[in-house]
């Protein structure tokens, strides 16, 4: 199967890295991100592109585009896992719709477009007879998408929620851990590479939202917009609250929940029993599916990091070529 | 309930039927033959839940009609309990006015309050129980308090079952 990878930052080099590593059968053609590309319907040296990315460099040659990429390389699946934007989806959705107009298959990792346009490109993708998958869009390594469209198939799901966001759930964590407060906590999760210079998008709980509105759209039928979850952060927390919820054998996390019926959609921190399946500890992420025939089912799993969110992408790339892909 | 009725057969449907029919739940039935009671009555306790207050009486004159009668009654008003916690300035926006606003509900009331303020005029923190009525009454006191957190800029921290 022969593959274009948009994107090189933390989760192209994931996929890059267990292409390497693994003997997939995947031959990647094209390669881009906003610094440069490549195009080799031989095959490109993946090992020699991560070198050079390594060192700082561009992953290719400043005159190939990623427009350039989706437009004349030869490959069959397009991987789209560049940088996500929640406002417009762009480039991201552009390079979506062009690919899928090509009759390619296109697997992304990329909120944005998918949040934004679901209905618009999955009609688009049956228009031309490929698939569009996007299981890396939701809680990275957790197989939640392909758990709800096929192993639940026939289920109604009256209820979803659970801990979208690694990110706050480590800070909530720290927090009732050793009483820290909410900027000590966010200052030591920045030190380790949990949360970004500018944590706003993570801890007014923008993230978790998104992942609610993909969910809700593209599993649950609904047609929703980020402003239709009412969503409080976890930024006023105090040490106090922690303990007061610990007194009584319970914890404060950051939960996501959708229930279709009541229409409800909604990002807040809660009081859980941490006798709770979803109370899991550190940057884990844990969901529960509530459904009519197999009753309340809980995941848990790494919900970020480059690997993990890799495992998502080649999860769905496998997923295609077992049923669609001729040859490679 | 602690109810008296005939030791014959069909006498405990006779004392259960008249619950379903004023929409009463039943949640536990003990029924305990005393072995040095030579009479011909049994005693049966009767755990049940009614859908409003007003059912009571209407229960006890059925129960009558069968020939049951009601030995004692015990009863407890707040059935369900809720606990929140709300982080804010807590004491300037009055907090006991948030707690009457629950209370003059007259089905749900604040039966428990804990308080932590860590520092003058940093925000503090409240563990806020209510108990009430009916699951109704409590989604309903539940919206006051979203409603006061709303005006008095306060952050409420629900529980994610039980409203």
């Amino acid at each position: 199967m022969r593959i274009a990878i948009l994107g090189f930052g933390s989760v192209g080099r994931g996929i890059a890295r267990a292409i390497l590593a693994k003997n997939l059968d995947i031959t990647v053609t094209g390669l881009a991100d906003s610094k440069g590309g490549v195009i080799d319907p031989a095959g490109i040296d993946l090992a020699a592109a991560l070198d050079r990315k390594g060192n700082g460099g561009p992953c290719g040659s400043p005159d190939v585009t990623p427009s350039d990429v989706v437009a004349k390389a030869e490959y069959d699946v397009l991987v789209e896992v560049t940088p996500t934007d929640v406002d417009d989806g762009e480039p991201a959705l552009g390079y979506i719709r062009a690919a899928l107009g090509r009759s390619k298959h296109v697997v992304t990792s990329n909120k944005g477009p998918i949040a934004l346009a679901y209905p618009e490109l999955r009609d688009l993708a049956v228009a031309n007879g490929v698939f569009l998958r996007y299981e890396a869009t939701v809680c990275g390594a957790i197989p939640l998408i392909h758990a709800m469209q096929e192993g639940l198939a026939g289920n109604t799901i009256s209820r979803l929620y659970g801990v979208f966001n690694g990110t706050c759930n480590y800070i909530l964590t720290r927090m009732a851990e050793d009483s820290l407060t909410y900027e000590q906590a966010l200052a030591e999760a920045r030190e380790l590479g949990y949360a970004e210079a500018d944590p706003t998008y993570d801890v007014e709980g923008i993230d978790a939202a998104i992942k609610l509105v993909i969910l809700a759209n593209t599993i649950l039928d609904m047609r929703t917009t980020l402003d239709d979850v009412e969503r409080t952060g976890i930024t006023l927390l105090t040490p106090e609250a922690l303990r007061l919820a610990e007194d009584q054998d319970c914890t404060i996390r950051l939960i996501g929940e959708v229930v279709p019926e009541a229409g409800v959609l909604r990002v807040s921190p809660r009081i859980v029993s941490k006798a709770h399946p979803l109370v899991v500890e550190g940057t884990l992420n844990a969901v529960t599916v509530g459904t009519d025939l197999a009753g309340d089912l809980t995941f848990i799993g790494k919900g970020a990091g480059s690997t993990e969110t890799a495992s998502a992408v080649i999860g769905d790339l496998l997923y295609i070529r077992d049923r669609h892909v001729q040859g490679s | 309930m602690k109810l008296e009725m005939k030791d014959q057969p069909g006498q405990l449907v006779a004392a259960l039927q008249p619950i379903s029919a004023v929409g009463g739940n039943i949640i536990a039935v003990i029924h305990q033959r005393e072995t040095l009671a030579a009479t011909e009555v049994l005693d049966v306790q009767i755990v049940l839940e009614l859908p409003e207050e007003g059912s009571l009486p209407k229960l006890l004159e059925l129960l009558r009609e069968q020939g049951v009668s009601v030995v004692r009654i015990g009863e407890q008003r707040l059935l369900y309990e809720c606990t929140l916690i709300t982080i804010g300035h807590l004491m300037h926006t009055d907090l006991s006015d948030t707690v009457d606003r629950i209370d003059t509900t007259g089905s749900a009331e604040v039966t428990d309050l804990s308080l932590a303020m860590p520092a003058i005029n940093s925000p503090s923190s409240a563990r806020i129980t209510i108990r009430s009525t009916t699951r109704a009454e409590m989604k309903k006191a539940v919206q006051i308090l979203r409603n006061v957190a709303e005006q008095k800029d306060l952050l409420i921290i629900e529980p994610l079952e039980g409203i």
